[in-house]
């Protein structure tokens, strides 16, 4: 019991990053289904981490409440600035986003009065439990998987595959990914599931090679690439193919 | 039902389309021909609101289509195909089906998330609607497919079946022929003559003669951007074989 409770005094804060990169993964695989390829979700989450922290140390809100802000107000800057910048598509909006994101950079780091510019915010109690991260990765992925399984996620793989067909099935594109960006801040490609791999393994892959010293980021990076070449749509394409020809072997 | 009064198309300096005027103006199967590169296939892209007329007005049903955004114009019942197929190849049939089957919406957001019976009543009824309609195709064997394995000619059938989903008064098919044998292109002819005896509109454009000419009550041919004949297949058969492009 002991020796438990050493192991997760060393490893809790790895478990907790684990779960927030899980959730940042998840949010940028909504946004890849789409076929959007944005880079403001990092920023999204940073807005959402500040004020949540901002609203326990300086307003002194119950945890509950300053969590739910957290989640609230990026959903809401989201809103606003998708129409407009949703108008972009590929590569513009990647740079749009990427814009975005330099914006709120720059804006957290000189509003020092508020944000504590680059000595960040200091003294933020941990409120957050394992249970916690927990529970939101496994809501996120609860509604990421119904979505995928209902008519949302069916039109967001059309709009994937192919953005003018689908606009010619009948489907509002641009109001689909307007709505995609504000749910792609609360929370690899094809699956929920495999975002989640995605994130886990960021997170480990650096733990996992720390005996490497100095090749540390080397091997990472040739483990990034060795994915990219041959399986560009992500670890979970590897899996996948076995999994359907099992449902259709099972079918048969 | 449709009309087009003096549309004219230029991208930059290029006039790709100059003062066409043509009408369909009821049930019926309509016929666009003329060579390559006469604008044919613009002329969809035009009415389905993929571009907009530089000049000129489109009408539907009485009402002005121009600068309408392609999915409301669908929702007002044109549907089409494309000349370089445009299913989607990593879903099955019966989603391609069900993606066009949704922009009616029976159901909303929430009950995605937390399933009741009558989410999943419309979930299996919009299954079933899909398979119906994948069944007119001739592709109800192959529902559970991804769409990517089937053959050139099928997922031209698939295309169909993905248009009629959406429930359209007229139906734009853009060389449904292309690359088909003669089987396969009879059984087509037959399932177009089927859909248009069921109420629907058609407006083909097809390069096949045999097949323009069995099929159509009336035939507009473009050449050069420009109307150059309008007629019954007898009418323009009987003008210059020039503007007929090649016999096959």
């Amino acid at each position: 019991m002991e020796s438990l409770e050493n192991l997760w005094a060393t490893y809790s804060t790895l478990a907790l990053s684990l779960g927030t990169n899980v959730l940042l993964a998840l949010s940028i695989y909504l946004t890849l289904a789409c076929g959007l390829l944005t880079v403001a979700n990092a920023a999204f989450m940073g807005l959402g981490a500040y004020t949540a922290g901002l609203l326990t140390v300086q307003a002194g809100m119950p945890f509950p409440l300053a969590l739910f802000c957290g989640a609230l107000l990026p959903a809401l800057v989201a809103l606003l600035i998708g129409p407009p910048t949703l108008r972009l598509s590929g590569v513009y909006l990647a740079m749009a986003t990427l814009a975005f994101g330099e914006v709120v950079r720059i804006l957290i780091l000189n509003a020092e009065g508020l944000t504590g510019g680059a000595l960040g915010l200091n003294a933020i109690p941990q409120l957050t439990r394992w249970f916690d991260v927990a529970l939101a990765v496994g809501l996120a992925l609860y509604v990421l998987l119904r979505l995928a399984r209902s008519r949302i996620g069916r039109a967001m793989t059309a709009i994937c595959q192919d953005e003018t067909a689908t606009e010619l099935m009948g489907i509002d594109v641009r109001a689909w990914a307007v709505e995609i960006l504000a749910m792609g801040v609360l929370g690899g490609t094809g699956s929920p599931w495999g975002a989640v791999i995605g994130g886990v393994l960021i997170t480990l892959l650096p733990e996992l090679l720390r005996g490497l010293g100095h090749y540390r980021p080397l091997i990472n990076g040739v483990v990034l690439i060795v994915i990219i070449l041959y399986s560009p749509r992500g670890i979970w394409d590897l899996i996948r193919p076995i999994r359907r020809s099992t449902q259709i072997s099972a079918a048969n | 039902m449709l009309r087009l009064s003096s549309v004219s198309k230029n991208f930059g300096g290029l006039q790709v389309l100059q003062d066409v005027s043509m009408t369909i103006p009821g049930r019926g199967i309509f016929g666009l021909i003329g060579p390559n590169g006469a604008g044919k296939t613009t002329v969809f892209n035009l009415i389905t609101g993929l571009l907009a007329p530089s000049a000129g007005v489109i009408e539907f049903c009485g009402e002005p289509l121009n600068g309408m955004a392609p999915h409301r114009v669908t929702r007002r019942g044109i549907a089409r195909t494309f000349q370089n197929i445009r299913v989607f190849k990593e879903m099955t049939l019966i989603e391609n089906v069900a993606v066009a089957l949704g922009s009616r919406r029976q159901y909303g957001a929430l009950s995605i998330l937390l399933p009741t019976a009558r989410y999943r009543e419309a979930e299996r009824l919009e299954v079933e609607m899909a398979r119906d309609l994948l069944a007119k195709v001739g592709l109800a064997e192959r529902a559970d497919r991804l769409a990517g394995a089937l053959s050139y000619g099928e997922q031209r059938r698939l295309e169909i079946a993905r248009a009629l989903a959406t429930e359209p008064k007229l139906l734009l098919l853009d060389e449904p022929a292309a690359g088909m044998n003669s089987g396969e292109k009879q059984q087509i002819m037959d399932e177009i003559v089927k859909l248009n005896e069921n109420g629907l509109s058609i407006l083909i454009i097809e390069h096949d003669m045999r097949f323009i000419m069995g099929l159509c009550r009336e035939i507009t041919v473009l050449n050069f951007g420009s109307v150059v004949a309008r007629g019954t297949p007898d009418e323009i058969r009987a003008r210059a074989e020039a503007y007929l492009g090649r016999e096959e």
